[in-house]
């Protein structure tokens, strides 16, 4: 597949670095350094020049391009290059925004603007913070079949009753699959005498209701569910979605702004958040909102150096969780080394989001572990796949290595995958595959 | 010193509103006519009518409202109204001189101030009454007809059917429907100004002819004989802008018990915004149920209709003579008999009387002077609750109250957690700030008012009387400021204002009309920042 990405930037760079092993990737940009700079750090063709000109397209080879990715920073550009690229050729077309009525505009009529396919980052960000608040505990969380299965990463500490175990007696969850073991970055498929140990973490796939039971003995001073109390601090766009979400599942949240009119604008769309106008550093106040008993504190401020300073401060004053916007991808690691327990990095996010919709092809749904180090897949059994009408251990033979069958999905009930299981054609089976061979496992099913 | 105000421009419209009334006088007449009635009081008023609209109106040839000259045109036209509406009861009094005779010499509308009384207590909707006897045998049904149509043409407003009506008046227009509509700002439903004020009407006159049609259809079928059509017409008249003029001296009273079950629901529409109407009708009848205003509104009668109902049930002190009054013993007699115990009265005098009061509708179906004190204590709470913002009734109005409710929650809330920011919902809504503030102003000063009148009609009445105890003189205040009608004791449903003096009934005129025009509009005119600069 040959796909052009508009905007070098980190989204743009990390897309065309995790589609770079499998297709042709051309990158535009207009900053002529950054191009050379991927020439040779990538195996891409960098072109300079302006995304939303006709010429600068054709000089990318846009007549014969698949796909195109308009990822820069500014969301009329991104819009302009999906009409431009509609205009005068087939590519599909994907356009990465922020605000989010573009969004909705693109939501009404799909075919707006050009755009076969869009993401919003502040809502995709949001949406990643707001999955991991229903489970303690876990760091990324991704829904599977209609939500009927779920696939979540869990760390592992020394209290966490799995710790030290091999995954043959880890296994005693009902409904639950271990299915990969992530250790120092490396991911090691999960077999019954793999061994579960400290600092590890483990990628599970199971019903919603095995994966909160295994967050809740994974975590057990973590308070569970429905009553927790989210504090988010910055009313930045993110930081508005994330209490919004919160809001249509249920929760009450309270949200930190420091500017009057941004305070004032917030209090009015989100009805059931109380919105406080403070500095979020401003101790006394924290102390007088007994800030230290929530459960989670979202930092959500507009400088990352800002939100570690709050996630620290929260951390200090007994907050059990933090989670932080971290837009700077390399600060990601160092943030949470130094005591942020979860950063979410909005454009890490969106890059996933992109680089996973153009590998689903084949599949009806993809997740990605760690960027691009694995991938989870839903797969609808036909009847040439190798699963049909066969119990796993016979299917598992002829798959290669580092395939794992987390769950099955027939007719909307959660079955769990044991050997002996026999799947049915018309079956969802949502599958652990290491990436390189993702492809491979991706047809043959 | 220069005027700031064309007071010229804001005459010259109320000319133009003037001119017209003689349409709507029209109708009398034909009555009139019909019945064989005297036609002097009705032609002479249209012949003066038409005169001084049109000698205003050449005041000033093209009249140019902005916002001060509408409050001016607003407060003007109310009070031109209100005078021209009384001649008729002038002219039924005194006759006209040298022309004609006095239709009736005995009727207690001869005298200016009762004759001005009964007009503005019509305009205004507030259905006090000055009338000594209230029969067909003492007045002509023309000039009770015209007592009914007042009362039909103030509910949406006299200024709102002149938008609908005149085209000079659609650049100001929203302005002075603003000025006029009861509640806090007006909801433009169509992106003009004048479809919206036909609407209005026209959701306005489309029930008040459902109401006829059901009420008569009573005596069609045999249920109630004397709901006659002139009564049907009457009520429907009177119902609809939360008015409460009967032509029947015992009011609903007189009405079989599925008639004043009828009257409820209207009641309770009347007291409706009606933009919501307007929504029903354009196919979303979701937005009826679903505004927290009505939800609100129907939840305060219900609670008062379910307590009442338990007071009148349960006994108590119902059929105790009220303190410092002679009452007909038999009577309450018969109020103890009829309603102690007895389930379905219980609840239809209280629902009745609970609605007719909260809209300020005014309409009795039974003296309430006799129910004893706590009903008749709840019964003064809600002469302050009034309809909804958009409707016709009077008082305060729901949605202030509710608006008050939330924001004083909110201080509570901020007490405790000084930096969290509250807005003020109403529904999905936020309320501005600003609003909210002017709410706080405008409540404050209706109370104000209503106790400084309280005072100043008790300072009057012991002048030269009547003798009036502290609830007659709260009531009189609070139903005349409110536009709700009668009050207690003498001024109850069945009585009259007849006693007061003079001075007292002018006062309480001024009290109808600030009243009605909610307050803020007339009182800016008493400013000199109004006029000077």
């Amino acid at each position: 597949m040959r796909v052009v990405i508009i905007g070098a930037g980190q989204v743009g760079s990390s897309i065309a670095a995790d589609l770079a092993s499998a297709h042709e990737v051309i990158v535009v940009d207009c900053d002529e350094e950054r191009t050379e700079e991927l020439n040779y750090s990538l195996d891409v063709l960098g072109v300079t020049g302006d995304g939303t000109s006709v010429s600068t397209l054709e000089e990318a080879g846009i007549g014969e391009a698949d796909m195109v990715i308009a990822s820069t920073d500014d969301d009329e550009t991104n819009i302009v290059v999906c009409s431009t690229v509609k205009a005068i050729s087939d590519a599909f077309t994907i356009a990465r925004v922020k605000n989010t009525e573009y969004l909705r505009t693109w939501e009404r009529s799909e075919r707006a603007f050009g755009v076969d396919f869009m993401v919003c980052t502040n809502l995709l960000a949001a949406e990643s913070i707001v999955r991991m608040i229903g489970l303690p505990a876990a760091r990324d969380v991704d829904p599977f079949a209609g939500g009927k299965v779920q696939m979540a990463e869990f760390e592992v500490d020394e209290e966490s009753p799995v710790a030290n175990q091999t995954v043959a007696e880890a296994d005693r969850f009902d409904s639950l699959t271990f299915v990969a073991i992530l250790k120092n970055g490396c991911v090691e498929i999960a077999r019954g005498e793999t061994l579960i140990e400290v600092g590890d973490r483990v990628v599970v796939i199971g019903s919603p209701e095995s994966v909160r039971e295994f967050a809740g003995s994974v975590a057990p001073e973590e308070s569970q569910g429905t009553a927790e109390e989210v504090v988010i601090v910055g009313g930045s766009e993110i930081g508005y979605h994330a209490a919004r979400l919160l809001e249509s599942r249920g929760f009450k949240p309270r949200l930190v702004e420091q500017d009057t009119d941004r305070a004032r604008d917030l209090a009015e769309r989100l009805p059931q958040t109380v919105v406080m106008e403070s500095d979020a550093t401003d101790i006394e106040f924290l102390e007088r909102e007994h800030i230290g008993d929530a459960d989670i504190v979202i930092a959500a401020l507009d400088s990352d150096e800002k939100n570690l300073l709050v996630s620290l401060l929260g951390r200090r004053m007994g907050v059990e969780r933090t989670i932080a916007i971290i837009d700077t991808n390399d600060y990601v690691e160092l943030f949470e080394t130094v005591g942020v327990d979860v950063g979410v990095s909005p454009r890490s996010v969106v890059a996933e989001e992109i680089s996973r919709f153009t590998r689903e092809g084949e599949a009806e749904n993809v997740a990605l572990i760690e960027s691009d180090k694995a991938e989870v897949l839903e797969i609808e059994v036909d009847a040439e796949s190798i699963l049909a009408d066969r119990p796993i251990h016979e299917s598992v033979a002829d798959l290669p290595d580092g395939v794992v069958i987390g769950a099955i999905t027939r007719d909307a009930e959660f079955i769990t995958p044991r050997g002996d299981t026999v799947v049915e054609v018309g079956d969802h089976v949502v599958v652990f595959a290491d990436i390189d061979v993702g492809e491979e496992v991706a047809t043959r099913l | 010193m220069k005027l700031r105000v064309d007071a010229r421009a804001s005459l010259s419209l109320v000319g133009s509103v003037l001119k017209y009334l003689a349409v709507p006088l029209c109708l009398p007449l034909v009555v009139a006519l019909y019945y064989g009635d005297p036609v002097a009081p009705f032609v002479a008023t249209i012949a003066l009518t038409v005169v001084a609209g049109v000698g205003l109106e050449r005041l000033d040839p093209d009249p140019e409202i902005r916002p001060r000259e509408g409050f001016l045109m607003v407060a003007a036209t109310w009070l031109a109204v209100a005078i021209v509406a009384a001649v008729p009861y002038l002219i039924e009094a005194h006759g006209i001189p040298m022309v004609t005779q006095p239709i009736n010499p005995e009727s207690t509308l001869g005298n200016p101030a009762n004759a001005l009384f009964e007009a503005m207590s019509g305009f205004t909707t507030t259905g006090a009454t000055v009338l000594g006897e209230i029969s067909f045998d003492a007045h002509t049904r023309s000039i009770m007809l015209w007592r009914q149509l007042t009362q039909w043409l103030g509910g949406m407003g006299i200024v709102v059917l002149a938008v609908a009506i005149l085209p000079e008046l659609s650049v100001g227009g929203a302005q002075l429907m603003d000025a006029e509509a009861p509640g806090p700002g007006i909801e433009k439903l169509t992106p003009r100004i004048a479809e919206t004020a036909r609407a209005l009407w026209g959701a306005y006159l489309g029930l008040t002819v459902l109401e006829i049609v059901l009420l008569y259809s009573l005596n069609v079928a045999g249920v109630d004989q004397a709901m006659t059509l002139y009564n049907a017409v009457a009520h429907g008249l009177t119902t609809m802008p939360t008015g409460g003029f009967s032509p029947e001296a015992r009011s609903i009273e007189a009405f079989s018990a599925t008639a004043q079950w009828i009257i409820i629901p209207f009641m309770v529409a009347a007291g409706t915004n009606f933009a919501l109407f307007w929504h029903v009708l354009t196919g979303d009848p979701r937005r009826l149920f679903g505004d927290s205003e009505f939800k609100f509104y129907v939840g305060a009668m219900g609670t008062l209709t379910a307590v009442i109902a338990g007071i009148l049930f349960a006994g108590g002190l119902v059929g105790a003579a009220p303190a410092g009054e002679t009452f007909d013993a038999a009577y309450l007699e018969t109020v103890r008999a009829q309603i102690v115990g007895q389930v379905e009265p219980s609840l239809r005098y209280a629902a009745f009387q609970a609605v007719s009061i909260v809209t300020t509708t005014g309409y009795a179906n039974m003296d309430f002077n006799a129910w004893g004190p706590p009903a008749q204590y709840l019964l003064l709470f809600a002469m302050f609750i009034g309809g909804s913002a958009g409707s016709t009734g009077g008082a305060v109005k729901i949605v202030r109250w509710y608006v008050i409710l939330k924001s004083i929650r909110r201080e509570l809330f901020t007490t405790a957690h000084p930096e969290a920011i509250r807005p003020v919902r109403l529904g999905g809504r936020t309320i501005d700030e600003n609003a909210v503030r002017g709410i706080y102003s405008f409540t404050l000063l209706y109370i104000v008012i209503f106790f400084v009148g309280a005072g100043l009609l008790f300072l009057d009445s012991l002048r030269i009387g009547p003798t009036l105890s502290v609830l007659e003189v709260l009531s009189a205040t609070a139903a005349t400021l409110g536009n709700v009608g009668p009050g207690f004791g003498i001024v109850g449903p069945m009585g009259s204002y007849l006693a007061f003096s003079d001075a007292s009934k002018y006062f309480m005129v001024g009290l109808m009309w600030i009243g009605r025009l909610e307050i803020i509009p007339v009182l800016v005119l008493l400013t000199s920042e109004y006029w000077t600069r």
